[in-house]
């Protein structure tokens, strides 16, 4: 965040009064320094930013149904594209803490209704300037159902938005939620022009988008007026998909392209061998999970739940499967390096003698059940594998269903008494839990209900006290740990790959390629 | 000449009836595919609710038929639509992409054709030569390696290694002579790979299956020398069967190079259908496989062509 604009004793004024109101740090002194480089990032030769270059970036997918729309973004590319060409009210940090973007303050004393003031003179690439209207249009299309909005339970919190000012908007929430700065940092949430039409693009982001072909190529250039002085450092950035995980990382070695995401952890070895790339390993809350149906037999069996559980043999998962980029999980979906973990939930192990104890204690040891896995499900197929074999040596005999990707999540994931699923890392706990655990959440995975912890999520919402929400949260995860019908054996590390010229890259753990936001972060060293 | 006329008109009337059949059948087989585009489309994130929402905004809730006769007015007058995935003109979509398959195909074709007919020539003059058999078996163990070997062998090669070539084909917009040909030589020389041994083989086939016809031994037993006799004797013969193997071979290169098409992640229209397919976009999916239908028609009414202007006993039929 090098070389944003001094911040005003009006701006850290403002930042202050929401770090004391809510316990979110808007902070931003500390954002300051030069090219901070945290540890299991690669940073090498170090030397100012420089203006200029322009790069090539490959991600994993892109298909026709490629979007300007950041309410229907579903991609990694979509993501890079969006914050390419948007900006948000706010934006992550390396640790993962929402900093203040076209926002110049948010502030809310009861977490309910929020009061958020607007950089002055920030334009749109068209020219206009940018005002409450356009914020509150922005927020409140993704309630519409017809908009499509893949956020659109998330923004079904916001009661109402209205402009206050010309830059000024409140937002009332159907009930507390410290965390509304975190959710608006989020791709889907970035502002657009009121009234866009969305096909050229029109945003206040770092890049203007001068071509856009779906499934093809986007190709953006830099945003003179941007409102970060001095940023963005790239003249041009080319984005395109190249699906085939073997072309991308060639691509990557015979320099076509500059930058690529989702490397294979086996291909790993080859990037590193030609001393002109590197490795970016970003430990995000990406998990696939096995799911057993608590409504279903015999799945809905404690016994049942438990024994699976103790039967992922998770260090040979990270090792085998993942070559050791992944970080073994404890059946809860907050990862390490999420502000809210709690590191006194002790591991679950490998126990296969106590798993045989509880299979045989509810009588399940002959029982022959089917498990669907797919390629949709990262590294599903071969956890599955590696779960039968653990199950077969205690007397529980799994045939793996291996489905294709095509149509798994409508048809199959959720939708038997075993399947697996696969879960992007979410910004804030709260979400997490929101959304896959709470008793009545669509994808309440496992069909777990727990009055119990519904009230605490609700509660650790609006609570302002820190010390308590960290309890709070705490609490949830032992819950899920303990009786939620999921079991997570491992957090996938996601792995970028770079020319070495790239600079400034660093990791923010909501995803690869810096949150999906390198493109404002780094430079061409040529 | 009336022969050619009447077999175009003919054939113009019975490629109507084929394509319509086959968009049909398209239609039928694709809407047995789980899902929809509006589920596909919100993937993970598909409750009942949105799915049924964007379902109502994108038309999907219309029955099956008249959703049918909808797409089948609009092709007829010019207009196929709307792509159900990113909403933007089906017409639009293809005409960006058509382009660049037909530009491979004909590259390919245009590298191939020559090479494999004057291979199969050169091998059928004397059967069984050394000559002969080296070709032959050069052009099996080429049809045998699957293209995406191929393919990746020549990325690792003249891309990783030798940094020759680029491992993708990403043309610029305005692309200099240089750029162009650079990124073509590696997907046409993949799809050159395989269909030239094809052609190849049934070309020899086709031209030693006259060599064998009384009219060729008697044009030998006048003393004619083995290039004239093969030249001015058998070849007009053998067109027919050659043309076919060209035809057969090319709307291969249409449609069938999507293996290249992904290697060199090049956007062509074979990707498109993938694409179409996967995102349950019936629109597009159903403008892609005509064109691909009317594209395989027109070039077998070609091959027919011109299986006849040059022989001139079809030729008077």
């Amino acid at each position: 965040m090098d070389g944003a604009p001094p911040f005003t004793r009006r701006q850290t004024l403002a930042a202050a009064g929401l770090l004391a109101v809510s316990g979110v740090g808007l902070a931003s002194c500390d954002q300051r320094s030069p090219t901070p480089a945290p540890k299991g990032t690669i940073m090498e030769g170090g030397g100012p930013p420089r203006r200029g270059g322009r790069v090539r970036v490959a991600c994993l997918a892109s298909s026709t149904a490629d979007t300007l729309d950041p309410a229907k973004g579903g991609l990694s590319t979509d993501y890079v594209r969006h914050y390419m060409v948007y900006s948000g009210l706010t934006q992550f940090d390396e640790r993962l803490r929402p900093q203040l973007g076209l926002a110049e303050s948010i502030e809310s004393a009861d977490r309910t209704t929020w009061t958020i003031r607007l950089r002055k003179g920030v334009e749109f690439h068209d020219g206009s300037s940018l005002s409450a209207d356009d914020v509150v249009f922005s927020l409140l299309r993704h309630k519409d159902p017809a908009v499509g909005s893949k956020v659109k339970t998330v923004a079904d919190q916001i009661a109402e938005a209205r402009a206050t000012g010309p830059l000024e908007v409140e937002v009332r929430l159907t009930g507390p939620n410290a965390d509304l700065p975190s959710i608006l940092a989020t791709s889907h949430f970035l502002i657009v022009k009121r009234d866009a039409d969305f096909r050229h693009g029109n945003g206040c982001g770092p890049f203007r988008c001068s071509v856009f072909s779906p499934g093809v190529r986007t190709i953006v250039t830099r945003n003179p007026n941007y409102w970060k002085a001095g940023r963005p450092y790239l003249d041009e950035v080319e984005l395109v998909g190249i699906p085939d995980e073997v072309s991308r990382v060639n691509a990557l070695l015979s320099g076509d392209v500059q930058l690529i995401n989702s490397v294979n952890p086996r291909s790993t070895r080859r990037i590193e061998a030609t001393g002109r790339h590197g490795l970016l390993e970003t430990h995000s809350g990406l998990y696939t999970d096995l799911i057993m149906r608590l409504d279903r037999l015999p799945t809905g069996r404690p016994e049942f739940t438990q024994a699976m559980k103790l039967l992922f043999d998770r260090e040979l998962i990270r090792k085998a499967l993942f070559r050791g980029h992944a970080t073994v999980a404890n059946d809860q979906p907050l990862p390490p390096s999420h502000p809210y973990y709690f590191p006194g939930l002790p591991q679950r192990p490998y126990d296969p003698e106590q798993a045989r104890f509880l299979l045989k204690r509810g009588g399940l040891l002959d029982v022959r059940l089917p498990v669907y896995a797919s390629p949709a499900a990262e590294g599903s197929v071969d956890m599955a594998s590696i779960l039968q074999e653990a199950a077969a040596a205690v007397g529980l005999r799994l045939a793996v269903n291996r489905v294709p990707s095509d149509g798994y999540w409508s048809n199959h994931w959720m939708k038997h008494p075993l399947t697996f699923g696969n879960s992007n890392p979410r910004p804030t706990a709260d979400l997490m839990f929101s959304l896959f655990f709470k008793s009545d959440a669509p994808w309440n995975e496992s069909g777990w209900k727990d009055p119990r912890f519904d009230q605490l999520l609700l509660a650790a919402r609006g609570e302002a006290d820190e010390a308590k929400r960290r309890q709070m949260y705490a609490d949830m995860q032992v819950m899920v740990h303990n009786s939620a019908g999921v079991a997570i054996p491992v957090f996938i590390g996601s792995l970028d790959g770079f020319d070495k010229r790239l600079r400034g890259l660093r990791s923010i753990p909501i995803g690869g390629l810096m949150g999906y936001s390198f493109a404002e972060h780094v430079w061409w060293e040529a | 000449m009336a022969g050619v006329f009447s077999l175009i008109l003919k054939r113009i009337g019975s490629a109507a009836l084929i394509l319509f059949l086959v968009s049909l059948i398209v239609f039928a087989i694709s809407s047995l595919l789980p899902g929809d585009a509006a589920s596909e489309m919100l993937g993970q994130s598909a409750t009942p609710e949105a799915v049924a929402a964007l379902r109502a905004q994108l038309g999907l809730n219309e029955p099956a038929h008249l959703r049918y006769l909808h797409w089948l007015v609009g092709l007829l007058t010019g207009n196929p639509g709307h792509s159900l995935a990113n909403n933007m003109p089906v017409a639009a979509l293809i005409a960006g992409r058509l382009p660049k398959s037909l530009i491979l195909a004909a590259f390919a074709a245009g590298v191939s054709a020559p090479m494999a007919v004057s291979l199969g020539i050169a091998a059928a003059v004397k059967p069984g030569s050394a000559l002969d058999r080296a070709l032959s078996l050069t052009a099996l163990s080429m049809v045998a390696v699957p293209e995406f070997l191929v393919a990746t062998l020549g990325v690792l090669a003249f891309a990783v290694k030798l940094q020759w070539l680029p491992s993708i084909t990403l043309i610029p917009e305005h692309p200099t002579i240089w750029q162009f040909v650079r990124g073509y030589i590696l997907p046409v020389m993949t799809l050159s790979f395989v269909v030239t041994a094809q052609m190849a083989r049934m070309t020899r086939a086709a031209v030693i299956d006259q060599l064998r016809q009384p009219y060729s031994e008697m044009a030998r037993l006048k003393g004619l020398g083995p290039a004239r006799v093969v030249i001015a004797h058998a070849l007009p013969n053998a067109a027919g069967p050659i043309a076919n193997a060209v035809a057969l071979s090319l709307s291969y290169l249409l449609g069938g190079a999507i293996i290249v098409e992904t290697i060199f992640n090049y956007p062509g229209v074979a990707s498109l259908m993938v694409d179409a397919v996967t995102s349950r976009d019936m629109p597009l999916l159903q403008t892609c496989a005509m064109i691909f239908c009317a594209g395989y028609l027109l070039l077998v009414l070609a091959a027919d062509i011109c299986a006849i202007l040059a022989n001139p006993r079809l030729r008077r039929g």
